[in-house]
This record gives structure tokens, C-alpha cells and sequence, in this order.
């Protein structure tokens, strides 16, 4: 079993190592413990700012220290670093192009025990229509330390979903190479393709296996750029595999699911399947009850797959 | 103040407001009523206070204006043309097609704009980020903005008041256009925001409520303010829509542009004034 680390830490560890060598600014609303933007603080308190429980004022005041030529790194959980100050980030944020990264944790299902109110499945949607807004959803810690690395040397607004639940690290950082816009391959195949983002790149690891006792040869693409995406990418996959999986711990509307979509229809048209949270509110539980209960894991991902193939 | 001084910048609030409703008549609609309530600030600002150098609008030492109260604009761009940001020949493509005048401002395509604002308490925060930033690294700039009193009913600048207040924002001088007036009527009535003052106390702030239509106020409140060790506001009690007969005090002429007919008179009134303030400043 691979080493499980959430991304929300490595994330708090780039921070703190880029800080050495990079100048720049974090901020947070009373949860810097839980983004782990906490580690930065300690190591660089004069360049970080605790907002207090004021999400809309941190998004504008942020933009208002990049607009003096200073990165800044904002977070606090996804619900309400992009629910609650959305329209801070469109106005103040994206539309003049400031360089602010929203680096929201605790996206998703796996937020667990705390409930829909604190369940954003809906973040990728809402950001990657927001133009000028680069969308960014990390797989692993491997991938979330390169991202964040990514995201700093990239001059404009970013939104980084990452995670509150330990995953696996299924990348090596010895050998892994990140680059924004770029989908990962991480396993090649030849009769469907599995389109996976943030954690779900796990389960569709795992899904590829147990989907060789079917007969099936699934090809594995991790894409955690959602925009700009890789259209090439995923016309190439399609193009050759002629069947389409996504795989995303967020809403079947306007994530991963849509994205790919949309480039198929204008590319590739080909038969797909969208595994994703069905147009719902979560509920209380663990994240692994939770995963489980959504049919976001490899169970779910087979199931849909065999079901697309006509198997 | 020197009377010399004063008679210019009046000169200045003047051509603003002259400049302002043209701009607006030319493009069918905008907010007169509040951009003619904050000529004067304006003028003092754009034309004694800030240190900005229109010959190097980024200049990261210069000292940023942020109109919180983005629909404006109009004024803003009116000062800054007269400034020398871009050409007065310019104004009146506010808010056409192709126009770099937006009918809110665009810090990425108007020179000397520091701030894109126009969604209502979004920029104070920014303001507040711009000071807290400028503190922490040392730089000599200070942070002015401007707040409508409507706006005051946008939580968001509470969150902000209190984020300056906590750190100390010295370098911040804020200014309410306490006109009185927003879209739906008397602000008292709509939702009551006062005592504007008292509030910014209570948040860490010094505060200070003057007569925004007269430079000598503006000039002892700003001074006061700079001296002040936290972040200082000034409520000015200003007049909607100052300096053309039937816009004054009418909520009405928030957000709607002139007719030809009041156009014609509008400029008649504001070229009057334009003429006497210029007749004062050469004769003294």
C-alpha cells in the first residue's frame, strides 16, 4: 500500500520551502491549521496575514497586494474561499488578471463528517467558467508540491482544489514532471481511456486492474490542469480508445465530466461516462464511507466502464 | 491655504464636473449624481495630495487611489485626463465600444487607475491589502479610498474596516461621500448606516466629519489623518449631483445620463462656474 499524505500538507510544506527562495504573500481565515498554511506562518510571519473568518475581504485585499507586483497565496476551506467570496475572486481577482493563487482546501466529498454545508463538489465548475481563472486539481503530494511550485512561477490568477484526506501517493517524485495545461499518462491502453482528476487518479489505478479480469485494457490519464485542458490529449485518447471514462470527486455538472465533453463533441465525438457526485448534496460520514457510499472509487469507476463497453 | 491655491483647485473641481456630465450625456448613461458629489475631493486630491507622476503611471512608490464607489468613474476619469493620464479628447468615449473607459474603472487599460472596483465594498479591502503590503515592506506610499455611503451596507467593508483597524493601517485614509442619497431613496431610509463615524471608532479608526466641498476641511482632516497611528476615515457630508441646478439632492440622478434639454442647461451651469473659478484664478 503506497504511503498516504493529503495534499493540503504537501501543499503547506511547498509553501514553506518556496518561501525560502521566493518572495511572496499567504493568507488565511482562521484555518491555517487546517490548510496548513500554519507551517509558512510560523517560518515567515511577517509575510503572512491571518484575515480572521472574512473570506471576502482576504480574496479582495489580496488582489489589492498583488496589484503592487506581490504573489499571494489565499486559503481557507473550498466552500468558502470559492463559494462564499466568488464574486470577490471574478471581480477582484480575475477580471484584472491579478496574481493570486486560491489555494482552497478540504474540497469535495472527503471534507467527510462536517456535511454538505462544508461539501463543495460544485468549485471546479464555478471556477473554471470564470475567465482569466486557471484551474488547477492536484492528484497526490507528489503532484500537489509540484503544482503549487507551477502555480507560483505562473504569472496570474490560479484556483488549487486540494484535499482535507490523507490519499496515496501514486506518483514518484523522483521522475515526475508537472506542467500546466498537460494531461499525465499514467498507464496506456487500448479500449477505453479513464479520465481522472484529484484523488479519483487513485482510484483509477486501481480501476485499470481490476478492469484487466474483464478483459478490458484501460488507459489511466491523469488531467489536473481542468482549464486550460489538454484537448489534444483527450481527442488523441479517445481517438484511439473510442470510449471515454471521467472520474472526479465533484458534481457530473460542469467539472471534469463537462470539460471533457465539450472538447469531444467539438473534436471527437465519442461514446462516455461520467463518474462524479450525481447532482446532489453529500451527507455525514467518514470520507472512506463517503467514497464508498458516492461510488467514487474503483468499484464505481469499473462499474460505469463495464456498463459503457457493453460488458 | 494659500486663496491662490484654493482658487485652482476649485478651477479643477469645476472643469471635473464640466467634463463628467459631458461624458456621460455622450454615452446615454452613467452616474452623474455621485461623481458630481466627489469633484472636490478629487480635485484636491489629483491636483495637491497624491505624489503620482503621470509621466510613469506603475511607478511602485507612487501613492494609490482606489474609488471603492467604482460607478464614479466618470469624475475619476475626468481628473485623471486633466491630470495628463490620457487625453481630455478621450472622455468621451466613456463606456462605447473599443473605449478604454469602462462604465467602471479598469486598472489593466485606464492609466493611473490603481484598482479595478465597481462591485460595491470590494474596493476598500483591496485598498486595505495595497497598505498592509506597504507597511510590512516598508514602502513610502499611502493608500487613499473612497467610499460611497450606500456602500456602507455592503458587509464586506466592515470585514475590511476591521482588518485595517487590527492592523493598525496608518498609511489608509479612507473617505465616506456622505450624500445622503442612493439608488432607492435617502440612505437613512433605505438601511441606515450612521453613525458612520462612530462605527469606524469602534472598528480602530480615527475618524473625522467635515464639509467634502471645502479644500480648507479637506486639507485639515487629510493632515490630521496622515498624523494619526491607525487607519483614519473621512466622512464628508457632501451635496448628490453638486453644482447643476436640478440634480442636487435628487436620488433620481444616481445612475441616469441627461437628456439634450438638461444637457443644455447642465452645461450652461457648469460652464458658468468653469468660467468664474478660471476669471478668479487669473485675477487672484
Amino acid at each position: 500500500m503506497a504511503e498516504k499524505i493529503a495534499t493540503r500538507v504537501a501543499y503547506g510544506n511547498a509553501l514553506a520551502n518556496l518561501g525560502e527562495t521566493n518572495h511572496f504573500y499567504v493568507m488565511d481565515a482562521d484555518l491555517s491549521g487546517s490548510t496548513q498554511t500554519a507551517i509558512f506562518g510560523k517560518k515567515f510571519p511577517e509575510r503572512f496575514i491571518n484575515c480572521g473568518i472574512a473570506e471576502a475581504n482576504m480574496i479582495s485585499a489580496a488582489a489589492g497586494i498583488a496589484s503592487t507586483g506581490v504573489p499571494v497565496f489565499c486559503s481557507s476551506f473550498a466552500m468558502f474561499a470559492c463559494g462564499r467570496a466568488y464574486e470577490q475572486i471574478r471581480n477582484s481577482v480575475a477580471y484584472p488578471r491579478l496574481n493570486v493563487k486560491i489555494c482552497a482546501s478540504h474540497g469535495g466529498i472527503t471534507v467527510g463528517e462536517d456535511g454538505p454545508t462544508h461539501q463543495y463538489c460544485e468549485d471546479l465548475a464555478i471556477m473554471r467558467s470564470t475567465p482569466n481563472m486557471v484551474v488547477v486539481n492536484p492528484a497526490d503530494a507528489t503532484e500537489a508540491t509540484a503544482a503549487v511550485e507551477a502555480i507560483l512561477k505562473y504569472d496570474g490568477p490560479v484556483y488549487c482544489r486540494l484535499g482535507r484526506f490523507a490519499v496515496p501517493v501514486v506518483f514518484d517524485p523522483a521522475d515526475f514532471r508537472f506542467e500546466l495545461g498537460k494531461g499525465n499518462v499514467i498507464s496506456d491502453g487500448k479500449d477505453v481511456v479513464i479520465f481522472a482528476t484529484g484523488i479519483m487518479n487513485a482510484a483509477a489505478i486501481e480501476a485499470r486492474e481490476l478492469l484487466k479480469g474483464h478483459g478490458v485494457d484501460a488507459a489511466v490519464v491523469d488531467i489536473h490542469t481542468i482549464k486550460p485542458i489538454d484537448r489534444e490529449l483527450i481527442a488523441s485518447y479517445a481517438a484511439k480508445t473510442g470510449a471515454v471514462v471521467t472520474a472526479e470527486e465533484h458534481s457530473i455538472i460542469g467539472g471534469l465530466g463537462s470539460a471533457v465533453a465539450e472538447v469531444l463533441a467539438e473534436t471527437v465525438p465519442t461514446k462516455m461516462t461520467r463518474v462524479g457526485i450525481e447532482d446532489v448534496f453529500g451527507t455525514s460520514a467518514s470520507a472512506e464511507v463517503l467514497l464508498d457510499h458516492y461510488k467514487l472509487n474503483a468499484a464505481g469507476i469499473v462499474e460505469k466502464t463495464l456498463r459503457l463497453l457493453g460488458k | 491655504m494659500q486663496k491662490q491655491e484654493t482658487l485652482l483647485l476649485a478651477e479643477r473641481a469645476a472643469e471635473i464636473r464640466l467634463r463628467s456630465v459631458d461624458a456621460i450625456y455622450h454615452a446615454k448613461s452613467g452616474h452623474p449624481g455621485g461623481s458630481l458629489s466627489i469633484s472636490d475631493l478629487l480635485a484636491y486630491l489629483y491636483f495637491k495630495e497624491l505624489r503620482i507622476d503621470p509621466a510613469n503611471p506603475q511607478d511602485p512608490a507612487r501613492d494609490r487611489f482606489v474609488l471603492s464607489k467604482g460607478h464614479c468613474c466618470p469624475a475619476l476619469y475626468a481628473a485623471l485626463a486633466i491630470r495628463g493620464f490620457f487625453p481630455v479628447e478621450d472622455l468621451n468615449t466613456l463606456r462605447k465600444l473599443g473605449s478604454y473607459l469602462s462604465g467602471h474603472p479598469d486598472m489593466k487599460n485606464v492609466p493611473g487607475v490603481d484598482m479595478s472596483t465597481g462591485s460595491l465594498g470590494q474596493g476598500i479591502s483591496a485598498a486595505a491589502g495595497m497598505a498592509l503590503v506597504g507597511k510590512r515592506e516598508g514602502a513610502p506610499y499611502r493608500v487613499y479610498a473612497v467610499l460611497g455611503d450606500g456602500e456602507l451596507q455592503e458587509g464586506q467593508v466592515w470585514e475590511a474596516a476591521m482588518f485595517a483597524g487590527h492592523y493598525g493601517l496608518d498609511n489608509l485614509i479612507a473617505f465616506v461621500d456622505f450624500n445622503h442619497l442612493q439608488i432607492d431613496g435617502d440612505v437613512r431610509e433605505v438601511m441606515n448606516p450612521t453613525p458612520i463615524d462612530r462605527k469606524f471608532e469602534a472598528f480602530g479608526w480615527y475618524a473625522q466629519c467635515i464639509d467634502g466641498h471645502s479644500f480648507d476641511a479637506l486639507e485639515t482632516a487629510i493632515e490630521n489623518a496622515k498624523r494619526a497611528d491607525k487607519p483614519a476615515v473621512i466622512v464628508m457630508t457632501t451635496v448628490k449631483g453638486k453644482g447643476v441646478s436640478f440634480m442636487e439632492n435628487q436620488s433620481g440622478w444616481h445612475g441616469k445620463a441627461p437628456k439634450a434639454e438638461e444637457y443644455e442647461i447642465a452645461m450652461k451651469e457648469l460652464t458658468a462656474t468653469y468660467e468664474t473659478c478660471k476669471e478668479a484664478t487669473i485675477h487672484g
